[in-house]
């Protein structure tokens, strides 16, 4: 259900906006020199003469079952799922989102994995010592983390490691191909993205525990000559997590942004690149694939966190 | 400095001074002193009290909010630290002795293993004093389990025992249950239940009814009665209400700005209150057995500030007597705690005369009360 609204919303701005604005798809994917009959058989081919609910229609059966481009006798099979043609290269878009995508969640998931380690592990141990030295180095470099733009610290990490270092190779290598080169390729990118945000979640850490550990019930975990480590490990933890998985479940959709910067500092072939470019060459249907996309990932990552919540906080398990 | 010098029972009552020998009773706590430091200066939330306690034996302490009831609690669980992440902790000094042993000096994992399991405490609100995310099973196991190494299933029966004795119906399916999911008055059952899981000796109960509708508060307190008969536990019950100690205290220890204003026997309290902090305690108190017309008598003022505690008697500044004894003293010197001619254990500071004190209570409050 939320997926169809995604997709109508992204389908009215990417669709019909750019037609409002004047700009003719069909212009764009023939090119400015084409002659008008060629612009007009694209046209047809297209379907872009069609009503607009009719080329909506289309676009979803194109997405479930595929769809045929036709113009009299030539026709073109686009097998499902659909998304088009991308303009520029006139290649099927679907292929070009698969081989982006892991790329893109490698980064991601690592990044991910990163940040809620750092973040946590960080965010506790400055609570537990608050004011110390420890405590104040930190929460300034959290500050830093999370103020410095991820273009400055990527490139910087760039400059430093591997140029002036030569500790990694930054070319992005699958997993499936050579693990080794693929992690190599990607700790970088994986440090620069996990920076900005693990230090979003040290500084909510932090603030949850120190919050937390006031709570009446952490002092009757400790009446019950309990130890610290158990107070602050069983107790004083499992309620931190839900403030946590809150900001989760925001960030990963906010991630793709995140990546977006990453991958064009990295030159990583991800989905965020892929984005980046199709956006700069007025590449419609590849646009369109990589927002539907991102927003699948968006719903599914939320309704994971909404699973979690039930997991960890009884109390949702009944509302 | 010796004690033949300075008479022992001058400072703090029948209690000995810090530095004697370890005393006999079950529980004695001599001029106990928590202390916080703050931005605003040193918070004297407990400055010199002085109890003791005997087993099967429940005591009482009463005051206002900020009197130091809760903290003088804490302190002999060894929690007044308990959450201060920060460089400032709060100091505390005196003596705490149970059942022979001293905690104050004790290593803290020794105390900690004593928390649980020889003292245990019951808090204000049982809703936030229970985690919200466990069951209430797995939280009265936990307690059993850190001090017993048995199986999960062993402890698991023993909870439902708990919550059986406790009376929480359908015990074997209520463990299972959370706390958000059990009324007051059960939550508060089943806090009592895991602080009473390890037979301690000694049962602190902080408020205990404070959070709950009046009806279960009487049940409340009549469970905590009942269940120190049968386990033969020494109970401390904190309280700013005098109607929930009159029930269950044999005796009463009554707070003010940390320190111990009178003490005693809960009848003589009750029936010969010497302090005139006390009375305004006892004017304060709605009774049933009251004619409506009569207005409630409030202590006038608010409580002290526990920095800059006012001088001499730290009640002066509102009491109506303040100045009966006679040159100003009230203002300048601080009472000390001395015992009521004829009345064995009852104790108060104050300086008005004997007679003074005997004549204003019979005349003037014991009639309006």
């Amino acid at each position: 259900m939320m997926l169809l609204v995604v997709t109508l919303t992204t389908f009215a701005i990417f669709f019909v906006i750019p037609k409002w604005a004047g700009s003719d798809p069909a212009l764009l994917f023939v090119g400015k020199q084409a002659d008008p009959a060629a612009i007009e058989g694209i046209r047809t081919k297209l379907g872009l003469s069609d009503p607009l609910l009719l080329q909506f229609w289309h676009f979803v059966e194109g997405l479930f079952v595929g769809r045929d481009y036709a113009n009299g006798s030539d026709v073109t099979h686009c097998p499902q799922p659909c998304f088009g043609y991308s303009f520029r290269t006139e290649q099927a878009v679907w292929p070009q989102l698969t081989d982006a995508m892991p790329v893109t969640l490698s980064l991601a998931a690592g990044a991910c994995v990163l940040w809620l380690v750092g973040g946590i592990a960080t965010g506790v141990v400055s609570a537990l010592r608050r004011g110390t030295l420890w405590d104040r180095s930190a929460m300034t470099a959290a500050l830093a983390g999370v103020s410095l733009p991820i273009y400055f610290t990527g490139l910087l990490s760039l400059a430093i490691f591997s140029y002036q270092l030569k500790w990694v190779d930054v070319d992005y290598k699958g997993l499936g191909d050579d693990p080794a080169k693929w992690f190599e390729s990607l700790i970088l990118p994986w440090i620069t993205l996990a920076f900005l945000y693990a230090a979003m979640y040290a500084r909510l850490t932090r603030a949850t525990m120190l919050e937390i550990m006031g709570e009446d019930y952490i002092r009757t975990a400790r009446a019950k000559g309990l130890r610290e480590r158990t107070v602050i490990g069983r107790h004083a933890m499992r309620s931190t997590w839900t403030p946590i998985l809150t900001l989760l479940g925001l960030d990963l959709g906010a991630l793709l942004g995140g990546a977006v910067l990453t991958e064009s500092t990295y030159n990583l072939p991800g989905l965020g690149r892929l984005a980046v470019n199709a956006i700069s060459d007025k590449d419609l249907p590849l646009i369109l694939g990589v927002t539907l996309i991102a927003a699948l990932c968006i719903v599914v990552a939320n309704l994971v966190v909404d699973l979690l919540y039930a997991v960890i906080d009884p109390r949702v398990r009944l509302g | 400095m010796t004690d033949i010098d300075k008479p022992a029972t001058a400072a703090v009552g029948e209690v000995a001074a810090a530095g004697s020998p370890a005393p006999t009773a079950f529980l004695e706590v001599r001029d106990l002193r928590v202390h916080f430091p703050t931005d605003d200066g040193l918070v004297k939330s407990v400055d010199g009290l002085s109890f003791r306690l005997e087993k099967g034996k429940t005591l009482g302490i009463v005051g206002e909010s900020g009197s130091g009831k809760s903290v003088t609690s804490l302190g002999i669980m060894g929690l007044h630290t308990a959450g201060q992440y920060g460089r400032r902790k709060a100091r505390i000094s005196g003596e705490i002795w149970l059942n022979g042993q001293e905690l104050l000096g004790a290593d803290p994992d020794e105390v900690r293993k004593l928390r649980g399991r020889e003292m245990s405490m019951i808090f204000q609100d049982p809703l936030s004093a229970l985690h919200p995310y466990y069951t209430i099973g797995r939280q009265i196991t936990e307690a059993y389990q850190v001090h017993h190494e048995v199986a999960k299933e062993v402890a698991r029966k023993r909870a439902v025992e708990m919550l059986d004795r406790v009376g929480i119906p359908q015990p074997d399916k209520r463990v299972d249950s959370y706390p958000h999911e059990f009324s007051g008055g059960m939550r508060q059952r089943a806090m009592i239940a895991m602080s009473l899981v390890n037979n301690p000796e000694l049962l602190i109960a902080d408020e205990p009814t404070t959070a709950l509708d009046v009806t279960v508060q009487a049940q409340i307190l009549d469970l905590i009665r009942d269940l120190q008969k049968e386990f033969g536990s020494a109970v401390i019950v904190i309280t700013h209400d005098l109607g929930v100690v009159a029930e269950l205290a044999d005796d009463l220890l009554v707070m003010y700005a940390g320190r111990c204003v009178e003490r005693g026997p809960a009848e003589k309290v009750f029936y010969e209150p010497q302090h005139p902090y006390t009375w305004g305690l006892l004017g304060s108190m709605p009774r049933i057995d009251r004619d409506q017309t009569d207005r409630l008598i409030p202590v006038k003022g608010s409580p002290p500030s526990l920095i800059n505690v006012p001088s001499g008697c730290a009640f002066h500044p509102r009491c109506p007597y303040a100045d009966v004894p006679e040159g100003g003293i009230t203002r300048t010197e601080r009472p000390e705690l001395r015992g009521v001619p004829g009345a064995d254990g009852h104790f108060s500071a104050c300086h008005m005369a004997q007679e003074d004190r005997t004549r204003i209570w019979t005349e003037e409050i014991a009639p309006k009360l």
